[in-house]
């Protein structure tokens, strides 16, 4: 349920799961759009397997946008006041992954929600783990 | 092997490094659809509070990731995150000043040894001088083998 104002949040909800676009194409265009193109980590596979990793990657910051994302859609008229993501391991493309997020925290006196957010791949092992706190109206 | 309280003491709170920066519209809002974000404000460009996405911000570096005089870390060096604290918008388009410090350092310790944790800190400033953003780099390092053991 879309959130409009601090009334409607309960402490202890968890966000809506949603399945993450981690396409090769998804993550090269964002590496293209952010300037960190190039290097092939993010936009090929042999590339990325060259330089010791497993596959291509998701940039880390890209975490920070898909939290971004779910947090707007969840409350659309929220203002974002802090956004902190422990990059723990990589996003690999290609690979099914989802995040969600839970209410840690509210303070309905000065409208403000903290919640704990996480990345985690087909095995449920946590990629990115965030924590954000968000001005409602 | 780094002693962390010797490095707090001497490297915490000094600026390092200072940037300009200006972003542009046509950036930011190329960045904010391949992510798929939804808000209008960070879309579109004719609205009142059209402001830089989130992971744009993230993406702003220093010229120096660390003081000239920092001694050599000798481990392997891995991204651990990012975090952003807002304060007011960045407008796309404005000049922007980044004044970049070490906020903190500390270890810890673990089955697979030491690793040291460098947070930078570049304060983002308009050009009448407004506090706009903090963003933190947390710089991990994981000490080498060799380097374990020495100086304990």
């Amino acid at each position: 349920m879309t959130k409009t104002g601090i009334q409607d949040v309960i402490f202890g909800e968890a966000l809506p799961l949603v399945q993450m676009d981690t396409s090769l194409a998804a993550g090269a265009a964002f590496a293209e759009a952010v300037g960190y193109a190039g290097s092939g980590r993010f936009e090929d596979h042999a590339k990325a397997r060259a330089e010791g990793l497993p596959g291509a990657v998701l940039p880390g910051i890209m975490a920070m946008g898909y939290f971004s994302r779910m947090l707007g859609e969840w409350a659309p008229t929220s203002r974002i006041l802090h956004l902190d993501a422990v990059f723990r391991a990589p996003v690999l493309a290609d690979q099914p992954h989802s995040m969600t997020g839970v209410v840690t925290d509210l303070d309905e006196e000065a409208a403000r929600v903290t919640l704990d957010l996480t990345i985690v791949n087909a095995g449920q092992e946590t990629r990115v783990f965030g924590t954000a706190t968000l001005l409602l109206p | 092997m780094l002693e962390v309280e010797a490095l707090r003491s001497r490297f915490l709170n000094l600026e390092f490094d200072r940037r300009g920066f200006v972003i542009s519209p046509e950036q930011t809002l190329a960045v904010a659809k391949s992510y798929g974000e939804t808000r209008p404000e960070l879309l579109d460009p004719g609205h009142a509070d059209f402001q830089v996405c989130l992971p744009l911000l993230a993406s702003l570096a220093s010229g120096r990731r660390l003081p000239i005089d920092f001694p050599r870390t000798g481990g392997i060096s891995m991204d651990g995150g990012k975090a952003l604290e807002i304060f007011q918008p960045v407008r796309p388009g404005s000049s922007l000043t980044g004044r970049t410090h070490l906020h903190d350092i500390y270890a810890k310790s673990g089955r697979s040894g030491r690793m040291i944790f460098l947070v930078s800190r570049m304060q983002l400033y308009s050009q009448a001088g407004e506090h706009l953003v903090n963003i933190d780099a947390r710089q991990v390092i994981r000490e080498k083998e060799a380097a374990k053991g020495e100086g304990t």
